[in-house]
């Protein structure tokens, strides 16, 4: 671990939270180009294990920047990049709110936000597709994939059953 | 967010159920995780800056020293005996959920304003899933178009 690796980790992390109107999902491309394609932070396995920690853990999504921090350069790097992905948008947040009452109600406010949803649909599209690549490498798991997604698309299933099954499916070696 | 508004309307009644509406909107109008935007705004209305900060320390400190020691359980344990295949197993689930998540966010977009919704998500994932081109570009290039669309129907 050098002081590089922790201003890597700093500049992407902050990087990419001012990018993800609508949450992470939007921006994990780019946290998989940066900390897979780029840095070598994490291999494309590891990248699945860890969003899908990072959805089973209590907390904010946002602790995937936690997880691949401590993979890169330990609890430092954890820290570092938990505090590059929060504290941006929590300032934006802060000055936003105070003008929050004058431009709420404003027609180009409704425009931006409206504008904003289907590019951010197309992003969290891209985010599921290199999930899909990095996880499954075979039938069985590209069904658990879709039997997954089914599930919940048409039910309010508490996800953690579902990777509670899926997880002992793959301890018995079904993948 | 379902635990912040069972916690925040229904246990603590900080909030009526018609503000939290309001200031979900402002979070998911605002970048970055909803949860965090929601915290820093809540604590800056009670408080100014030390509620701001009060807010986020709370969420972030200790759930964050759980994530790091899940982290260092992973790097540990990650390779050893059935703990590759559970983990194969849980990926495979998560990459569906996240899929059912596009899925739900895409539903209402596509069926208000098919014509200008579809282009751009079209446009999107193609950039991004299938070019693996970086998010700014994508985002400094198609929001402004798809902005303007939503304005001029709108005009």
């Amino acid at each position: 671990m050098t002081a590089g690796t922790l201003v890597e980790l700093a500049r992407v992390f902050a990087g990419v939270s001012l990018l993800g109107f609508g949450g992470m999902n939007t921006v994990l491309p780019e946290i998989h180009r940066e900390a897979v394609d780029i840095a070598r932070w994490i291999t494309d396995r590891q990248f699945a294990d860890l969003y899908a920690l990072s959805q089973a853990e209590p907390g904010p999504n946002s602790f995937i920047a936690t997880l691949i921090g401590y993979q890169a350069a330990g609890v430092a790097g954890a820290v570092v990049s938990t505090m590059a992905v929060c504290l941006p948008p929590a300032a934006l947040a802060y000055l936003v709110a105070r003008v929050w009452g004058r431009i709420r109600g404003t027609a180009w406010r409704a425009a931006i936000q409206a504008g904003l949803t289907p590019v951010m649909v197309g992003l969290m599209a891209s985010s599921a597709f290199i999930l899909i690549r990095a996880a499954d490498h075979s039938a069985a798991a590209f069904a658990v994939t879709a039997a997954t997604a089914a599930l919940a698309y048409t039910t309010n299933i508490n996800p953690l059953w579902v990777f509670a099954v899926a997880g002992l499916l793959g301890a018995a070696g079904v993948f | 967010m379902f635990w912040a508004q069972r916690m925040l309307v229904r246990r603590r009644r900080w909030l009526r159920p018609e503000e939290f509406a309001e200031l979900l909107g402002l979070c998911q109008f605002l970048p970055g995780p909803n949860v965090i935007n929601l915290a820093t705004v809540l604590g800056e209305g009670y408080r100014g800056l030390p509620g701001a900060v009060a807010a986020l320390a709370g969420l972030l400190l200790l759930p964050m020293l759980i994530v790091i020691a899940i982290a260092a359980l992973y790097a540990r344990f990650g390779a050893f005996g059935p703990v590759p295949g559970v983990f194969a197993g849980v990926a495979s689930a998560a990459a569906g959920l996240a899929l059912a998540l596009a899925g739900h966010v895409a539903r209402p977009v596509i069926r208000q304003r098919p014509a200008t919704s579809l282009p751009v998500i079209a446009a999107a994932f193609v950039a991004v899933g299938l070019l693996r081109w970086p998010v700014a570009w994508t985002l400094f290039v198609l929001a402004p178009v798809s902005i303007a669309l939503v304005w001029r129907r709108s005009a």
